[in-house]
This record gives C-alpha cells, sequence and structure tokens, in this order.
C-alpha cells in the first residue's frame, strides 16, 4: 500500500514488506512509487523501502542531514542500505558522506539524469541546458512542489523573472498515463513554455536496483 | 476603521516615519510606494546617496536577514528587489551626477550551461546599492566573456554563480584561465550559488564563497579594504 503524494512530498514513507529484509532502499519520496513499481516487477521481496520527504529537495542543503541520520538508524536492521538520491543538489556533499557511511548512491547530478541515462543526459546537456524538467512525480506535484513555492500563486507576475530563461518545458515520463500527459501539458501552459514530452522508463533507477539487488 | 482611515499618506510622515515606513514597503514588495518615497525624499532635499543607503539599502539589508533566518522566501525578496529596483532606476542617474562614493568595480556573471540568475540578480542589486559599480554579463557565459571584461581593466573583483551541481566546475575552469594569464591575483573572485558550500571555493581557488547577496556584499567590503590597506601600506 502507497500513501498518497501529497505524504511523499511532505512526511516521506516507510514501506516495509511483511518479510525481514536484508537491504534497504533509502530514497527520496519523489522515487517512492518508481521504486516499489520495480521491486513489484522484478519480485524483489528482499528489499524494503524508506524514504524521506520529496520537499527535502527545496533546502538541498539538509539532504546530506537527513540522510545520514537516516542511514545511521536503519543501519543496523539491514546487511545492506542503498540510498536512492544522486547528487540533488549537494555538491559533492552527499557522495561524501556516503563513502564515509559506507554505503552507495545513485550516480548522476539529479533525477532528471538519471531518468534519461546519465550519459544520455550528459551528450545532449550542451543543447538542453534552457529546458526544465518534470518527471512523473513532479507533474502529479507541481503546485506543492513547484508553483507555490515559487509563490507564483500569489504573485504570478513572478514567473517571467523566475522561468524567464527557459526555453521548453521536458515532461520525462516514467509511465504511459495519457492523464498525466494532459497535466503536463497544462503545467506548461502556466509556465508559458513549449511541452516535450519524453518517455525514459526507469532509466538508470533501473539499472542501479537491480545491480543492488543481487 | 475605514480603510481609508487606515491609508497611510507617504507624504506626510516625517523623515523618519518616512525611511521605517519605506523599510516596511520594501520588504512587502511594494515597488509604487517605494518610487513615491524616493520621490518625496528628493524633493525633500535629501541627497540621492542618503535616500539610497538609509531608505533602501538598509531596507534590503533586513531583507536580507529574514531571507537567512528562513522567514522569508525566494518569492518575497525577488518582490522587495524589484521594489527597489524601481527607486534604483530614480537614484541612478542622480547618482552618477552628484559622484557618490564608489567602493570598487565588479564584473558578475552566470557560468557557461546555465541559466539561473535569481541569485546574480539580487547581488547585482545589492552590490550596486552599497556603492560598487557592477557591469553583469548575464548568463551562459564562456570563459572569454569574463576574461574579455577582466582584460578591459576596470574592474576588481569577479563574481560568478551557479545553480547547478553539472555547472559550477566550470567557475575552476575560469579560475585556472586566470592564473594561466598571470592576471588571477589581480582581482578578488567571489563564487556563489545554491550547490556551492566553502570547501569548494576554496578547493577551486577562489577568494571566497558567498552564501547570500549580503554576504557577498560584506565579502567585497572586507576585500576592498585590504586592498586599500595594502596599497597605502
Amino acid at each position: 500500500m502507497l500513501v498518497d503524494d501529497t505524504t511523499l512530498t511532505e512526511d516521506g514513507l516507510d514501506a516495509r514488506g511483511e518479510k525481514p529484509a536484508r537491504i534497504l532502499v533509502l530514497a527520496c519520496g519523489a522515487l517512492a512509487r518508481e521504486i516499489l513499481a520495480l521491486f513489484r516487477l522484478n519480485n524483489w521481496d528482499h528489499m524494503d523501502l524508506t524514504c524521506l520527504p520529496a520537499k527535502l529537495h527545496l533546502y538541498p542543503d539538509q539532504i546530506t542531514e537527513a540522510v545520514t541520520k537516516a542511514v545511521k538508524k536503519h543501519r543496523g536492521d539491514y546487511s545492506r542500505i542503498f540510498v536512492a538520491y544522486a547528487d540533488c543538489g549537494t555538491g559533492g556533499q552527499l557522495q561524501a558522506r556516503c563513502d564515509e557511511l559506507g554505503v552507495e548512491m545513485i550516480a548522476g547530478p539529479h533525477c532528471y539524469s538519471f531518468f534519461e541515462g546519465n550519459d544520455a543526459f550528459a551528450k545532449v546537456a550542451e543543447d538542453e541546458f534552457t529546458a526544465f524538467y518534470l518527471t512523473d512525480f513532479l507533474v502529479k506535484q507541481f503546485d506543492a512542489f513547484i508553483w507555490k513555492p515559487m509563490g507564483l500563486d500569489r504573485h504570478p507576475e513572478l514567473r517571467d523573472m523566475l522561468f524567464g530563461n527557459y526555453t521548453k518545458l521536458v515532461y520525462q515520463a516514467q509511465t504511459n498515463d495519457p492523464a498525466l500527459d494532459a497535466k503536463a501539458q497544462a503545467c506548461a501552459d502556466k509556465l508559458g513554455l513549449p511541452l516535450e514530452r519524453r518517455f525514459t522508463g526507469y532509466g538508470d533507477l533501473q539499472t542501479a536496483l537491480e545491480r543492488v539487488s543481487v | 476603521m475605514s480603510e481609508e482611515e487606515d491609508e497611510i499618506i507617504l507624504s506626510e510622515l516625517s523623515d523618519e516615519e518616512l525611511t521605517l515606513q519605506m523599510h516596511d514597503d520594501l520588504y512587502d514588495g511594494l515597488k509604487e510606494e517605494i518610487e513615491e518615497g524616493v520621490n518625496i525624499l528628493l524633493e525633500r532635499g535629501w541627497q540621492p546617496y542618503e535616500v539610497l543607503t538609509k531608505a533602501l539599502v538598509e531596507g534590503m539589508r533586513i531583507v536580507g536577514i529574514d531571507f537567512r533566518d528562513g522567514i522569508l522566501f525566494v518569492p518575497e525578496v525577488l518582490l522587495a528587489a524589484n521594489a527597489m529596483k524601481g527607486g534604483m532606476a530614480i537614484l541612478k542617474p542622480l547618482l552618477a551626477e552628484t559622484g557618490a562614493p564608489r567602493l570598487g568595480n565588479m564584473v558578475i556573471g552566470t557560468v557557461k550551461g546555465d541559466i539561473h540568475d535569481i541569485g546574480k540578480n539580487l547581488v547585482t542589486m545589492m552590490m550596486e546599492g552599497a556603492g560598487f559599480e557592477v557591469k553583469d554579463l548575464g548568463i551562459n557565459n564562456p570563459v572569454e566573456n569574463y576574461i574579455e571584461a577582466l582584460e578591459s581593466g576596470e574592474f576588481d573583483i569577479l563574481g560568478m554563480s551557479a545553480l547547478l551541481t553539472t555547472t559550477m566546475p566550470y567557475m575552476k575552469v575560469v579560475i585556472d584561465t586566470m592564473v594561466e594569464k598571470g592576471m588571477r591575483d589581480d582581482y578578488t573572485v567571489l563564487v556563489g550559488g545554491a550547490p556551492l558550500n566553502e570547501e569548494f571555493g576554496k578547493a577551486i581557488g577562489a577568494d571566497a564563497y558567498c552564501r547570500d547577496a549580503a554576504v557577498a556584499v560584506e565579502t567585497a567590503k572586507e576585500f576592498m579594504a585590504k586592498k586599500h590597506n595594502q596599497v597605502s601600506a
């Protein structure tokens, strides 16, 4: 059973299976649905998931400490912990801390990169740095994650100051869902940007978890 | 009380009340009120530099403190900045005419591959408010843009900004190029942006990492004071 997206944004998740698991995936709440889908698809019932609130991304300087605290809290219960975060704006601090703690994390700068595949994302980075990205989760949580924290619900006149340098909105779709496509279009309209939909699936998240699962 | 009775008539306030009211208006991002306040103080014979420092910069200093302490957030700071911009537009030509004190000259820009400019724009405005002349190179700057600006010989300080983990290493490219050209020690290099930290600033050879616009102003002032002391020693 998965909690709703608002809970994933605000509070995170503690999803333990019925059987004792050996591996814990400690993830950002924005990845909960995708990771649980991968657990189900691959029958990874030896893996548990716990998530920190997705909204930590609004304060990237808090991510490293929050992850550290969670690793220390859970490490006695599992033989292995995998941190399902990329660098996520921590400027290399999360990687350094994971190295100190002896836990692995996902390679790459952020989820937009690893969903697309880090190599593929890096290849187009030079031509695409004026793109603003949304994933399935961010499309669903657009108001809570972008529109309101940026103050655009109260001050829509700030839109061009905040988004004026972007040239397009890229919706990286993890799933095929016409309702999300429509919502992504509405997000693009609100931001005043043309929409490009790109199906990524789970990208490097899948390969990273496959490696951890064995 | 009726709304009409609540309304504050700026022109009826004393100078002291008006500057305090302008701090409030800046805090609330009220651009028109700020413009009106600036014009009233000028009409009362205030020097442009005095209006700038006592009404606007002091107001933005308060905004900066509350942003740092998590009381204000980016949207409120942007609105305050926009209001200050309105006041600055009136004062800037007057400041040039009246020969207001200049603390130093800075060139600033967001690095190559990065289009984020909110922090940079705030730094630019606060630096101008503090008495620095600032040339803003805008976004997505290759190393050549910075070097060309520095070689013009007008600047004391180089400011670089990046919001992305993927673009912040480019700051080192710029600093390394300055070293290669033998010009690194001629300038104070300040860096800033959300994913940066002090350690990163040191590692790439910057003089300082500035956490926010207010810190950037204070740091720039300190470096300029040191420079003047060295020159006069």
